[in-house]
């Protein structure tokens, strides 16, 4: 790496780190360290969401299945950008309206059970550490080929900056960490993506045609069916797509940093701009990756495609633009961290401890303390588990992730919201059914097992088919949630709250002043 | 002061406010609006698999080299675009009712 690289790198570093300083002084509440007081704006959130939700996945994994799939790696840009209609129609305002910090709080507003609580935390956690997994292996590979450190350095070099802004700056920090790398990952990839067409004259539709020659797949690079030759495959991975997002949690707690439902709804104005405009741009990170760098040397660096956006962007504009871009990539995987690590210590602290054990009576004091100390709790297990992973396929871990928040999270957000008869009983059944589902048959699926030795962790035929399991576990969430309501319909508990308020408040935000 | 979220005794008639003529006209106009678009995006959505997994029919250039899958593709981000303004279009007045409700049935 030469000099500028260095320099490009740790100005990014350094700002990110200022911004934390700023931000600690200013945390000294709860609602601070989880919601950033709620006082972001509506663009201040809409960039805070894409950058939270253009995650290593979507900027080095994307422009890597693109350059190595053609259009089949283009259909995770379309299901991801689609998932926001689903946020934003059926989504963003109830859950504003009736929660507070967590996506178990906007559950718990109708049941108040400890064990709907628990089942959500639960969920919680478990998306958190499969998606951290997914980016610390991520990083800890751009940071080893970037200076040629070892995994294990690089994976604690991220990790220990992770939970500085954590730590320190809560939610403030991680939200302007997130809003400063948006703009700086929509820089580059603007840039990038104008050299590229630059380098086509300008001329989109001949690039089409260029691109039937350009890889080894030919004209199939521009059709459906380079890796889904199934289509109930694909459609399995389109379902996890499509309505994971809507169960993320750290997606759902960026609903919270705002004052109100209004400003809820106008950030994911925001962000489907942005997360639409980079989602075509990937096109050009794709299309441009796999022209001008090939297919064979992508590969060589990293077998998914990880490192085709870096190594384009040093093809089309040297040592500064791909240390710009590296640098960018390290920003971004930090944010999506840091956010990541605020979602799943909430979990911890506000729902396991606050409520559960506490039973809501903690001093904001005490709140402030338990969420540091769950932050590092789950940023040690994050970092412990990602050091013993490196060989784990990153691209799996996150459809993952995607599918665990479609299967045990989405059938209870939307049964709570709409349906009069859920219960208890129901929203217990679902949220474990649809847990539990899709992790048993991912692990019997080819993400796991594989007739070849050494490709996956068990060698041996896959049981299951798919290695998405979304078009199983999804209705399986709903189904437990219809069965479970329905064989106890009659019984429910008495500290659930009136359907009738329940929606009279998700409806209109109307809430009581007895906070 | 504790940091338990609000699900104390409520004083508020909620089974009477949901009743209301307002609210249900509310709800029902919020129903109208948004069942025909979530039902389209969602079919549209996985139509193009439907499409590209059983026929060849998106396979056919459309302009240039560039096939109908890619023209259906870029279909469904504009369709987002135009579905999320429109969205924020009718939101504004469903906010106008929503106040309208409150002051009228809640803060009188």
């Amino acid at each position: 790496m030469s000099w500028i690289s260095y320099v490009i790198f740790f100005a990014v570093i350094a700002l990110t780190l200022y911004i934390t300083y700023w931000a600690a002084k200013q945390t000294t509440t709860a609602s601070d360290f989880y919601t950033a007081g709620g006082s972001l704006t509506g663009w201040q959130n809409g960039m805070a969401i894409a950058g939270d939700y253009l995650s290593a996945a979507s900027f080095l994994g994307i422009a890597g299945a693109i350059s190595l799939n053609g259009f089949d790696g283009f259909y995770y840009s379309i299901g991801w950008l689609t998932a926001y209609l689903v946020v934003l129609f059926l989504i963003a305002e109830p859950l504003r309206n009736l929660g507070k910090f967590t996506m178990a709080d906007m559950i718990g507003a109708r049941f108040g059970a400890k064990k709907v609580r628990g089942a959500a935390a639960l969920n919680t956690i478990t998306i958190v550490m499969f998606y951290m997994l997914a980016q610390l292996v991520g990083a800890g590979a751009l940071i080893k080929l970037l200076f040629g450190i070892e995994y294990w350095m690089a994976v604690l070099i991220v990790g220990t900056m992770m939970l500085i802004y954590v730590l320190f700056g809560g939610m403030t920090a991680t939200s302007w960490v997130q809003i400063v790398k948006a703009i700086l990952l929509m820089l580059g990839t603007i840039i990038i993506s104008f050299l590229v067409l630059m380098k086509f004259n300008f001329n989109f539709i001949g690039m089409f045609e260029t691109m039937k020659t350009a890889t080894p797949h030919g004209e199939a690079f521009l059709h459906s069916g380079v890796v889904y030759t199934d289509t109930i495959g694909l459609i399995s991975v389109l379902i996890a797509l499509v309505l994971g997002t809507a169960g993320l949690p750290h997606i759902l707690m960026r609903f919270f940093t705002v004052k109100d439902a209004k400003t809820a709804r106008s950030s994911v104005i925001y962000s489907v701009w942005i997360i639409g405009i980079f989602y075509v741009l990937t096109i050009f990170l794709g299309f441009g990756a796999a022209k001008f760098v090939g297919s064979d040397a992508i590969i060589a660096e990293n077998a998914a495609g990880n490192m085709a956006a870096p190594m384009l962007a040093g093809v089309l504009g040297g040592d500064a633009l791909e240390s710009f871009v590296a640098a960018v990539a390290f920003a971004t995987i930090l944010a999506v961290v840091a956010g990541l690590v605020l979602s799943g210590a909430s979990a911890i602290a506000h729902d396991i401890y606050g409520q559960i054990f506490k039973n809501g009576n903690v001093t904001e004091k005490q709140q402030v303390a338990a969420a540091r100390w769950a932050s590092i709790a789950i940023g040690v297990a994050s970092i412990l588990l990602a050091l013993g992973s490196e060989k784990l396929n990153v691209a799996f871990l996150v459809s993952l992730a995607f599918c665990v928040a479609a299967s045990a999270n989405v059938p209870t957000i939307l049964l709570t919201i709409y349906w009069k008869k859920f219960n208890t009983t129901g929203a217990v059944a679902s949220m474990l059914t649809g847990l539990i589902v899709a992790l048993v048959l991912v692990a019997i699926s080819p993400s796991v097992m594989n007739p070849v030795e050494g490709a996956t962790l068990i060698t041996g035929n896959p049981i299951f088919p798919y290695a998405n399991p979304a078009i199983v576990s999804v209705p399986a969430g709903f189904l437990a949630a219809f069965i479970g309501t329905l064989v106890s319909s009659k019984r429910h508990e008495k500290d659930e709250v009136s359907y009738a308020e329940v929606r009279f408040k998700a409806e209109t935000g109307y809430k009581e002043l007895d906070l | 002061m504790t940091n338990q979220v609000a699900r104390g005794k409520s004083t508020m008639d909620y089974e009477k406010l949901v009743q209301s003529e307002d609210f249900k006209g509310l709800v029902k106009r919020k129903k109208t609006f948004a069942t025909p678009f979530v039902i389209f995006f969602f079919a549209a959505y996985f139509i193009l698999p439907l499409l590209t997994g059983y026929t060849k029919i998106l396979e056919k250039p459309a302009i240039g080299a560039m096939t109908w899958t890619w023209v259906y593709a870029f279909s469904m981000f504009i369709m987002v675009w135009v579905f999320t303004s429109v969205y924020m279009n009718k939101a504004k007045h469903f906010d106008v009712e929503v106040d309208k409700i409150i002051e009228k049935n809640v803060l009188k």
